[in-house]
């Protein structure tokens, strides 16, 4: 067992299933004031565990605000960098000696000429965009079928939301059941660089593809900037096929105090714990019993973390009973049918007001309860990024099953856009083992798309068409079926 | 609407149970009751005593074939799997264990039950730490086998 150095209390010092390595110190400046953090922070986390939580103020009222989702998506982190405003400070990576400025609302963009500034051209069979579980399967799948990838993510790791999910997960020895999320990212970083070595894939992490451009005949442009210690650099990308594998983002509930910092995504959460070493805080309030918020509460008590209770505005649980179960045992109460009615406090959270809802979901007069708690997390659910997808103009729908708008496409997981295809959370939110298995199919569909390895590759895409379908079909998989059912009707239709 | 769906608890009407015969033989207690896609258990079971028709139903004990071995209970990515025994007086209950600080054998820890109260002492017998989730077994009043679910170690 290592022991993470740092004195601060809400830095993780041990743990019963993640291994915290020693870091190196690193020293940065905070409004003008010296602090330190660690080699891994980024610099929210580093922030954070100075317990520096209030990052940015609101555009609207003025108040705090705190970073929600920590994983680059809700921009309620923004500061300066080294005078560079708009910086997302939760996944931007802390180095040594940067400036780190709180700054005032809207801040003022700096001039910038990019007329001439040079662009570095890259052409490739097929970029895969997100390097989460669906990426990462879809990015080995095609290479494995003999294309080369270039697969872009935004974050310091590749390996999206699974790089913090501690538990074990379900389904069948195909889908690695019983092994945690953690290790399954780790293995699977393994494949891809093996397949870096003779070039087969090119991983290109710290990048955001920013936009989607006319390209040559049957070539799709992407411009994608890379950060180097907060310079950027720009790439001109041109591919035969693109997968889009962008993942979701975290919904927010709307009540009094719901900006105030403190007040996190589940998975903003478990990002902070699980991949920083960092606890939110002392107390928490978990809102949602799906399985994130369970999962979420579950992991909170092994990072030490009190959890006050489980509140649930539908009448039943709506994660598995195993997670819930495993709560319990521990001590911590579910409430069903109780919603959060506002979160007070200071410029940070202190405490929050539940109240129980009727049969018609209306609040109960009287019976709202004050608890006093410093951490609120929302798992209220997940809403498809599909931002890239909608500018190459492939056909978009509101599938409420598949937690929002998202890209029309078949079994083969191709949009109404030839050679453009999509997998996990951004086509229809469901668990990590589909998001592979849908990344694993939109692999081989591309590879195919460009004429790699036919006979073999359909086989293979039939089997995994096959698994997905077999894993959907319990009283679980209901939601997912209905969505794809939709899904398939709205196409059915336009043909 | 089934209670557990509301609370999180089971209650022992929710699953099959065993005879006193097998209960002083051992068996695995799965408290896994909703049809959710997962099978690890069954690919477990040294002896084939754990079987599933396909993927999303429930896995069933056949307790007769149950050794008690307990590989199953650290296999379950649910943590829902438990072995329980009588033995003469006492009663034996093997759980998964995902906290710090971890248990020593001989030492007096307090036992819980599916609510997370707290039902008096139990000794460890065993600690098997064979990956992140650690398979403890702890001795207890044979009355409370099918209600002990967790242990609290003391600091
Ligand atoms: S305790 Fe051993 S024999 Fe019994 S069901 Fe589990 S794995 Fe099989
Ligand atoms: S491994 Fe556990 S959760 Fe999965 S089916 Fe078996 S008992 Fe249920």
């Amino acid at each position: 067992m290592y022991f993470r150095s740092g004195e601060s209390f809400l830095r993780i010092k041990k743990h019963p299933i993640i291994e915290f390595r020693d870091q190196k110190r690193i020293q940065f400046y905070y409004n003008n004031k010296k602090k330190v953090g660690y080699t891994g922070d980024s610099i929210g986390s580093a922030l954070h565990a100075l317990d520096i939580k209030h990052l940015t103020t609101s555009l609207v009222y003025d108040s705090a605000r705190g970073f929600f989702c920590g994983i680059g998506k809700c921009s309620s982190c923004l500061m300066k960098v080294n005078g560079i405003p708009n910086v997302r400070t939760c996944i931007a990576p802390l180095k040594a000696d940067i400036h780190v400025e709180t700054q005032d609302k809207l801040a003022d963009l700096p001039d910038a000429e990019f007329k001439n500034i040079s662009k570095k051209k890259i052409d490739v069979d097929i970029l895969v965009v997100g390097g989460g579980p669906a990426g990462m399967c879809a990015s080995v799948e095609a290479a494995r079928q003999g294309a080369k990838v270039l697969l872009v993510d935004e974050n310091q790791h590749i390996g999206g939301q699974l790089i913090k999910q501690t538990h074990m997960f379900f389904g069948s020895k195909n889908e690695r059941a019983g092994t945690r999320g953690i290790q399954i990212a780790k293995d699977l970083e393994e494949e891809i660089k093996d397949f870096e070595k003779n070039s087969k894939i090119n991983l290109m992490l710290d990048s955001t593809l920013i936009g989607y451009y006319e390209g040559e005949k049957n070539r799709y442009r992407f411009g994608v900037v890379k950060r180097i210690d907060y310079d950027s650099k720009l790439y001109d990308v041109c591919c035969k096929s693109v997968i889009l594998c962008c993942g979701a983002m975290e919904d927010m509930l709307l009540f009094p105090g719901n900006a105030l910092p403190g007040v996190y995504g589940a998975g903003g959460v478990q990002t902070l714990m699980n991949v920083y070493g960092i606890k939110p805080g002392k107390n928490v309030v978990m809102v949602g019993a799906g399985n994130v918020g369970l999962i979420v509460s579950y992991q909170l008590l092994q990072a030490g973390v009190h959890v006050d209770r489980v509140i649930e505005a539908m009448p039943f649980i709506g994660g598995y009973h195993v997670h819930a179960a495993k709560l319990r045992r521990c001590g911590v109460p579910i409430f069903t049918s109780y919603s959060i009615k506002e979160v007070y406090g200071d410029g940070k959270v202190e405490g929050c007001v539940v109240v129980r809802l009727d049969k018609n979901w209306r609040p109960v007069k009287g019976s709202e309860e004050k608890i006093s708690c410093d951490t609120v997390c929302l798992a209220v659910g997940l809403t498809p990024s599909i931002r890239i997808l909608s500018q190459i103009d492939v056909r978009i729908k509101f599938i409420p099953e598949a937690g929002g708008y998202i890209a029309l496409h078949d079994e083969n997981m191709q949009t109404t856009v030839n050679g453009v295809y999509v997998a996990g959370d951004s086509s229809g939110i469901e668990e990590a083992s589909t998001a592979m298995i849908e990344g694993k199919i939109a692999g081989v569909s591309s590879a195919l798309h460009l004429g790699y390895n036919k006979e073999e590759g359909k086989k293979l895409r039939k089997q995994y068409v096959g698994d997905l379908k077999r894993l959907r079909l319990g009283p679980f998989g209901e939601k997912s079926r209905v969505a794809k059912e939709k899904i398939s009707n709205v196409l059915e239709a336009k043909k | 609407m089934k209670n557990y769906e509301k609370t999180g608890i089971l209650s022992t009407k929710d699953f099959i149970l065993p005879t006193k015969k097998q209960l002083k033989k051992g068996v695995a207690i799965l408290e896994c009751v909703q049809k959710i896609p997962c099978n690890p258990c069954v690919d477990s079971c040294p002896v084939g005593a754990i079987s599933m028709k396909d993927i999303n139903s429930l896995p069933v004990v056949d307790f007769d074939k149950c050794i008690a071995c307990g590989k199953c209970v650290g296999a379950c990515p649910g943590l829902a799997i438990f072995v329980v025994k009588i033995k003469e007086d006492k009663g034996l209950v093997t759980l998964p264990y995902e906290f710090l600080p971890v248990p020593s054998v001989g030492e007096q820890v307090s036992v819980l039950d599916r609510e997370g109260k707290n039902q008096g002492e139990g000794i460890v017998q065993k600690v098997i730490k064979n990956g992140k989730t650690i398979i403890v077994t702890v001795e207890v009043d044979k009355d409370l086998i099918m209600d002990v679910r967790n242990i609290r170690v003391k600091i």
